[in-house]
């Protein structure tokens, strides 16, 4: 039956996505690219959405929650994978609303208001059937897509606008996003960048060796030159593997240390994160956030007789809070911290926060 | 004026005898054999002489004249200062050290000026000597004016002056007449940092050195190998190993004939210090033991027998380090013994021996407390000093510095050591400490440096920029997952590794400093000098 072998078909690929993300997972620190993660989960939703049985809005969203909590479950530290699987969920709910021929407007703003007057009607809401609800959807999820694969482009078209000729930029490990970002600088002005190698995977020399061919005059340094080196520079440009609801970043470690130097000096602190990377998350007590890879990276078995008497810690991430950060460039613009709240309930329903709490 | 007539027709014979001796000093220079002073001396004449008889010709009545001028001038100044002194031995010591340099000097200024100092120094050494026998105000006032009101406006050291080509030039001639190898830069410089040496560790000082090293004595090109390939690393143990080099040459040294010990040994030690310093920029700690020797070695009365001008340089190095390192080490231990309570967490990073024995010695007082070590590439010593601490058996972690801000909530108190205490209150130390220092301010735990006083230093800094060690660039490099991203970063034109070696803190992110002579805010630093020299 055709049925049976899209449904199987689909739940291989399933399978698969999830078993890479486990598998990326587990790798000494390769932080998988986010940009093509996000992808790969906005395709696979599109492939449900075409491909597995559903009747109404309700019955998609919940069979895409489930899934999505299975990816999330997967890998938490990715949290791309939840922030798609929720803007699926507000296309969803606004292209049946749209259907509905109500406006979406209403709704989203006030929620104050809402939450005294509606309350319950948006219980039963989803249950009705519409006959293109799933081109729809389908076509909006085509728009994501789209506009994900042009984010990295939007936010390196600002390039110019934020880094003037003979300046010193500072930056830390690796991102394609600040990569791409400089590059595009460097063909019309000329300035000197200064890479943070980020012990222990060393990242940054990679980003330097890319950013060389590119003939921007490179300078690496180790992580414990960051303060004595910081009062030369006059920018500090990163990229982030999360930006949290309120404002602050989940980065690689190192990065509060950046920050911190950069306030102690008065210099900018400008993040370059595209919109898919923003979470509903908030940040808890550290301990809950941190993602730790073997300490074999840190202290090596060569170093054998210590080894059982020592403890060694090998973080992979870094919270950075809101204060301490100056600008966001996105594929939609420069933003202030303070206004990633605003975003953020732009991008995704309140309800669809916790992907666990689903009927 | 029978003295100075007998000088003069010295010299005279000198001269005539020169273009003999000219060539046997040539012969022995290229068999690499030390010339003795005098050779060196008509080396320097010769050349001199060269300049010279280029420009203009001046003859030989006017040097005549101009040495009978200085060595009036000799005798009359101790005469005025010291009356109820050794006048004899002085003016002859002066005359007859002046008269073969006096000699065919082209500009007379120098002379004289040579002359003065000459004097001054040995009146001062005379008038110390009369401190020690007698004590008389008057003549002792006059001495220490001297020095304060003559001293000169402080030369900047070589070894950031590397973008100075007269500099450098200037660096080349001396090692030449030091006979003491040039190492040359490696690889490309930052821009920020042209100022500054980077040597690399593949190229040893000693390839140019031929074997077996006459000029220079074994165990201090040993030392200078130990230092070039960080064998012996760290401020306490660089002196150390530098104090026990000196006094294995000290041993070895023999005056030669017609030679003060007290002046000859501290010229002998020179090109030492040259090399030595080529090997590894002198840290302000060797460089305070160094005067410390020199003061010391110029101290020895002249009379003094060779053995035993030996053996009280030997008892005074002993006492030295006995004084300023072990049992300075042992006050500053007392006092952050009282620091440290039980259920601590103590943050250190790197490897200070100062930090380690005290948390060694508040381990075996019964204090309960853990250690998080905190390391960073590329050298990798806070390894070393997880090694000692968990040999002896304290509780230990051990981190990156790039997960400082994951691991300081946990901290109660951050032991920092120091490499030098600059007069404007910032502590030098190796890079990161600022860094540490930083964050833990942020999170608002104690940070305590521990430092002795002998590397308390007068320079003032404010930025790590100005004055700094470069190291090996290739340091840098690491294979990970067998790719070695930086391999070949000398072909990259626009790439360039950076491997700095100290850095300064400022005093608002240090809250005590522990140091032998008590706690002391950072701020109080030239207080602590200037107590030392009035000492002194």
């Amino acid at each position: 039956m055709p049925g049976a072998d899209k449904e199987t078909d689909l739940s291989e690929r399933i399978e698969s996505f999830l078993s890479e993300l486990k598998r990326c997972g587990r790798g000494a620190g390769s932080l998988r690219d986010s940009a093509e993660t996000a992808r790969e989960t906005t395709a696979l939703l599109r492939r449900i959405t075409a491909q597995a049985r559903w009747g109404n809005a309700g019955e998609l969203m919940e069979i895409i929650r489930k899934e999505g909590r299975r990816m999330t479950a997967a890998q938490p530290s990715e949290t791309t994978v939840g922030n798609m699987v929720r803007r699926v969920l507000k296309i969803i709910r606004e292209e049946y609303a749209r259907s509905r021929g109500s406006s979406e407007e209403t709704d989203q703003q006030e929620s104050l208001h809402k939450l005294l007057t509606s309350g319950g009607s948006s219980e039963d809401n989803f249950r009705q059937h519409f006959a293109h609800l799933k081109a729809n959807v389908i076509e909006a999820i085509n728009e994501l897509l789209t506009e994900l694969e042009g984010t990295t482009d939007n936010i390196s078209m600002q390039a110019l606008e934020h880094i003037h000729s003979n300046e010193v930029i500072m930056t830390i490990g690796r991102s394609r996003t600040v990569e791409a970002f400089l590059k595009d600088a460097a063909r019309k002005r000329k300035f000197h960048v200064i890479v943070a190698e980020c012990a222990p995977f060393c990242q940054g020399h990679e980003m330097a060796t890319s950013l060389c061919k590119e003939d921007i005059e490179t300078t690496v340094i180790p992580d414990a030159a960051i303060f004595a080196v910081m009062s030369r520079v006059n920018k500090v440009i990163i990229g982030t593997q999360t930006v949290l609801a309120n404002g602050g970043l989940r980065a690689v470690n190192g990065t509060h240390t950046l920050a911190l130097a950069a306030k102690h000096h008065s210099t900018p602190l400008i993040v370059c994160a595209p919109m898919f990377k923003l979470s509903p998350q908030f940040p808890n007590e550290e301990d809950t956030f941190h993602k730790f890879v073997s300490p074999h990276e840190v202290l090596p078995f060569t170093e054998g007789e210590i080894l059982s008497k020592v403890n060694a810690h090998c973080p992979v991430f870094d919270y950075v809070p809101p204060e301490l950060i100056t600008l966001f460039i996105s594929n939609i613009g420069g933003n202030a911290p303070s206004y990633i709240y605003r975003l953020m309930s732009e991008l995704y329903h309140p309800e669809d926060h916790e992907l666990y709490t689903g009927k | 004026m029978a003295d100075s007539d007998g000088r003069q027709v010295d010299s005279i014979n000198h001269s005539t005898e020169e273009d003999v001796k000219l060539q046997e000093v040539v012969q022995a220079k290229c068999e690499g054999k030390e010339l003795t002073k005098e050779e060196k001396q008509r080396l320097r004449k010769e050349k001199k002489q060269h300049k010279k008889n280029k420009k203009d010709d001046r003859g030989p009545p006017e040097k005549e004249k101009e040495k009978e001028k200085a060595s009036v001038l000799a005798p009359s100044k101790p005469a005025t200062q010291s009356p109820a002194h050794k006048a004899a031995p002085v003016p002859v010591n002066a005359s007859a050290s002046e008269s073969p340099v006096a000699a065919e000097k082209p500009a007379k200024s120098k002379a004289e000026q040579r002359a003065e100092r000459r004097a001054r120094q040995d009146t001062e050494r005379a008038s110390k000597q009369g401190k020690k026998e007698g004590g008389q105000q008057s003549a002792s006032s006059k001495p220490k004016a001297t020095p304060n009101e003559l001293q000169p406006v402080k030369r900047l050291p070589e070894h950031i002056q590397v973008d100075d080509p007269a500099a450098l030039k200037k660096l080349a001639k001396k090692l030449e007449r030091q006979q003491v190898p040039l190492r040359s830069d490696y690889g490309y410089k930052v821009s920020l940092f042209s100022h500054l040496h980077q040597y690399s560790r593949k190229n040893p000082p000693t390839q140019q050195i031929s074997i077996p090293a006459t000029v220079i004595h074994p165990s201090i090109v040993r030392l200078g190998l130990q230092y070039s390939q960080g064998i012996i690393a760290g401020s306490n143990a660089r002196s150390v190993a530098l104090l026990h080099a000196f006094k294995q040459v000290i041993q070895d040294y023999s005056t030669p004939p017609n030679e003060e010990l007290s002046r000859d040994l501290v010229n002998k030690l020179s090109p030492y210090i040259s090399f030595l310093s080529q090997c590894r920029p002198l840290s302000a700690s060797m460089g305070n033991a160094i005067k410390h020797i020199k003061k010391e070695i110029s101290n020895i009365p002249s009379q003094c027998k060779e053995e035993e001008a030996k053996r009280r340089l030997q008892e005074c190095i002993d006492s030295y380090i006995n004084e300023k390192i072990i049992l300075a080490s042992e006050a500053i231990s007392k006092y952050a013994i009282e620091k440290i309570s039980d259920g601590d967490v103590i943050l250190v990073y790197g490897c200070s021996s100062l930090v380690n024995h005290i948390l060694c010695e508040a381990f075996e007082k019964q204090r309960k407390f853990r250690v998080i070590v905190v390391d960073s590439r590329p050298r990798l010593e806070g390894r070393e000093a997880l090694r000692r601490l968990v040999k002896k058996g304290i509780r230990c972690t051990y981190v990156l510095i790039s997960a400082l801000s994951y691991i300081l909530p946990e901290v109660s108190k951050v032991f920092l050591g120091a490499h030098a205490l600059l007069a404007n209150g910032y502590v030098m130390s190796r890079v990161g400490t600022s860094q540490i220092a930083l964050v833990a301010k942020a999170y608002n735990v104690p940070v305590l440096v521990c430092c002795e006083t002998y590397k308390f230093c007068e320079r003032v800094q404010t930025d790590s920029f100005v004055s700094n060690e470069l190291d090996d660039p290739d340091d840098l490099i690491v294979t990970r997952n067998g790719k070695t991203h930086l391999e070949n970063w000398q072909t990259v034109k626009s790439l360039g590794l950076l491997n700095l070696v100290y850095d300064v803190t400022p005093p608002d992110f240090v809250d005590l400093v522990i140091t032998d002579l008590g706690m002391i805010p950072c701020t109080s630093v030239p207080v602590v000098l200037r107590v030392k020299n009035v000492d002194q």
